[in-house]
């Protein structure tokens, strides 16, 4: 049936349009000044009160950036960081994934009822501080890591995706001799590929956006990530009294923060269609199954 | 013991899937079977029990005066004094204005707006507006609160940043947003409002998909219009999502998220920017008084788990569906 179509409602309509329109420019217009000013020149930034096109074209500031040790050091650190952290939880969760999907298998529900105790409680942040302090990982990169290895409603997506695999698959491997774990490794994760990019992913943002690990556990700034420096950069001169900054520590030029921004913007951007697809259904199969 | 392990052998060798071991049999011979999924386990039970529990058992110093040295078994109890100390301190008062006051501005302005966007997106039927605008609104989700300061700090630039500029110049002020107390918490609203109203539109926009459309074909042919269609059919559809997302914003409200606060505190705003979690990690972290840091904490977590509790109380009283 052609819904019928008053007059107020074409008025809504316009004005609803127009507005989501709106909406979704301002939504995007900081990204694109900040982009824009990234390649403007600091006479122009200071002079200008908004742009979104430099009427100078330069590269200045990513050539700074990009001869600051201290930057390139967070950048390659972050990258390292994020690569092996997702390898690392990723692992973790698929092995422990696996024999929590076999509904013989004894102690599973225990093991279970835990995983979903841990989704509600915490130890919060000072026991959990203190922990990775006596397990020796300050200034490691391995408590960026570690304390973050298995996301317990990831374990439960990917378990339940195993549970729902044909099971003829296992029962003829295992008639030529296969081991689970030759069975894990050879039929089930190549047939979970597309199930495991989007936990992939899940946990590459979350590392590589993650500010609150670096902060509490790497107090040696030549370990810094490109969040901490982020932060240094863009707020140096707005943190007084909040420690953790150098005193001593001259906030640069605006174009410099620009660049900076826009360095670690740019893999979330770069990345942003699969993210969008993937979360938002990850996001309804939460509300279903919550 | 051993016997069916042999048997299982054999079972293979004639070509047979072994047979599972029969329920309720001995746990030696079950473990045998799934040696390998119990050892695939291993990594992941380890992982729960030392990042997950330890910590939870670790939450006992806040009835302990914890000394680094003796750890967290040999600190000496102090039963409910860190407690008591918190309750006694002028920073107590202030922390829960600062955390409620943030909370219920969250929860009275961004969540409606949540709703609104979802409402009016739905109202949408040309697809491709739709999904361009569902687009540009999701990005924010995804940027970190570092980067979100950062935007917010060139944006509020003293003189130079455009909206330090356009603001100024339309109210006739000359206010530092960025470190005014009066502004600290509508920024912090805006900042929410910037980064998570439009991804927390599809939980909404899932529950309206499944409202039935021959409703709406029965209120247009009753003379209904736009209004009182979305007020009469799409409100009450998804009353039962709104109350189950409003359960959960209140149980997490004393949750302000700590990195954004963080990041956003100077020294100009603190009397109103500190809230507990900020307050946590600065007493804790920075000074060193853990115990009392994690009464703190655990003060927290306790009135968060009333307050989900509570909400859900009054829902299913006021005849509602709760959450569980």
């Amino acid at each position: 049936m052609k819904i019928h179509n008053t007059r107020g409602g074409r008025i809504f309509d316009a004005a609803n349009y127009v507005f989501l329109s709106l909406i979704g420019i301002i939504t995007l217009l900081p990204f694109v000044y900040v982009f824009a000013g990234s390649f403007a020149t600091e006479a122009e930034i200071t002079r200008r009160a908004f742009f979104v096109w430099p009427e100078q074209f330069t590269l200045g500031s990513y050539e700074y950036i990009f001869a600051t040790p201290a930057f390139i050091r967070a950048l390659v650190t972050t990258i390292l960081v994020t690569a092996v952290g997702t390898l690392v939880q990723l692992a973790f969760t698929v092995t422990m994934a696996y024999p929590l999907a076999k509904k013989t298998l004894r102690g599973r529900n225990a093991i279970l009822s835990l995983v979903v105790f841990a989704m509600v409680f915490s130890g919060g942040m000072i026991p959990t501080f203190l922990l990775v302090k006596d397990l020796g990982l300050l200034n490691s990169y391995w408590a960026l890591i570690l304390p973050a290895a298995i996301n317990p409603f990831s374990l439960i997506i990917i378990k339940n995706f195993f549970q729902e695999l044909p099971a003829e698959l296992e029962e003829s491997a295992k008639m030529d001799g296969a081991t689970e774990i030759g069975i894990l490794w050879r039929i089930l994760l190549p047939l979970s590929k597309p199930v495991l990019a989007t936990f992939a992913l899940f946990y590459a943002v979350g590392i590589w956006n993650d500010f609150m690990s670096p902060l509490l556990y790497l107090s040696d700034n030549s370990k810094w990530t490109l969040q901490m420096y982020l932060r240094q950069v863009t707020a140096a001169s707005d943190l007084l009294g909040t420690g953790n900054v150098d005193p001593n520590y001259i906030p640069p030029e605006q174009g410099i923060k620009f660049a900076v921004i826009v360095v670690a913007t740019l893999p979330i951007l770069i990345f942003y269609p699969f993210l969008q697809k993937h979360f938002a259904k990850g996001m309804l199969i939460g509300s279903v199954k919550g | 013991m051993a016997a069916p392990v042999i048997d299982t052998l054999t079972g293979e060798r004639a070509g047979k899937t072994p047979p599972a071991p029969r329920k309720g049999g001995r746990f030696s011979v079950h473990f045998a079977h799934y040696k390998w999924l119990y050892l695939l386990l291993v990594p992941g039970v380890v992982y729960f029990a030392v990042f997950r529990y330890a910590p939870m058992y670790g939450v006992s110093i806040a009835l302990k005066d914890y000394v680094p040295f003796l750890g967290v078994n040999g600190s000496p109890w102090v039963g409910f004094r860190n407690f008591e100390d918190f309750f006694a301190n002028p920073d107590f008062p202030r922390l829960l204005g600062n955390t409620l006051i943030l909370a219920f501005l969250n929860l009275g302005v961004a969540f409606p707006l949540t709703i609104i966007l979802a409402l009016l997106l739905n109202e949408v039927r040309l697809s491709v507006l739709k999904r361009t605008v569902q687009t540009l609104v999701y990005i924010p989700h995804f940027l970190s609160w570092t980067i979100v300061a950062s935007l917010s700090f060139l944006l509020f630039a003293l003189d130079i940043g455009p909206l330090f500029q356009f603001l100024n110049n339309t109210l006739g002020t000359n206010i530092d947003f960025l470190s005014d107390p009066a502004w600290f918490r509508p920024l912090i609203v805006l900042q929410e409002i910037w980064k998570n109203t439009g991804w927390g539109t599809i939980i909404f926009l899932a529950a309206l998909s499944t409202v039935d459309q021959d409703q709406y074909e029965a209120a247009i042919i009753d003379g209904a219009g736009r209004f009182r269609r979305v007020w009469h059919i799409t409100l009450p559809a998804i009353r039962s999502t709104i109350i189950v997302m409003l359960i959960l914003a209140i149980g997490q409200m004393l949750n302000t998220g700590f990195e954004q606060i963080y990041l956003m505190t100077n020294a100009l705003n603190r009397e109103v920017a500190d809230v507990f979690d900020t307050y946590v990690y600065f007493v804790g972290i920075t000074q060193g008084a853990y115990s009392y840091s994690t009464a703190v904490g655990l003060f927290k977590s306790l009135v968060g788990i009333v307050l989900i509790f509570g909400t859900n109380w009054l829902a299913k009283r006021f005849n509602q569906s709760g959450l569980f």
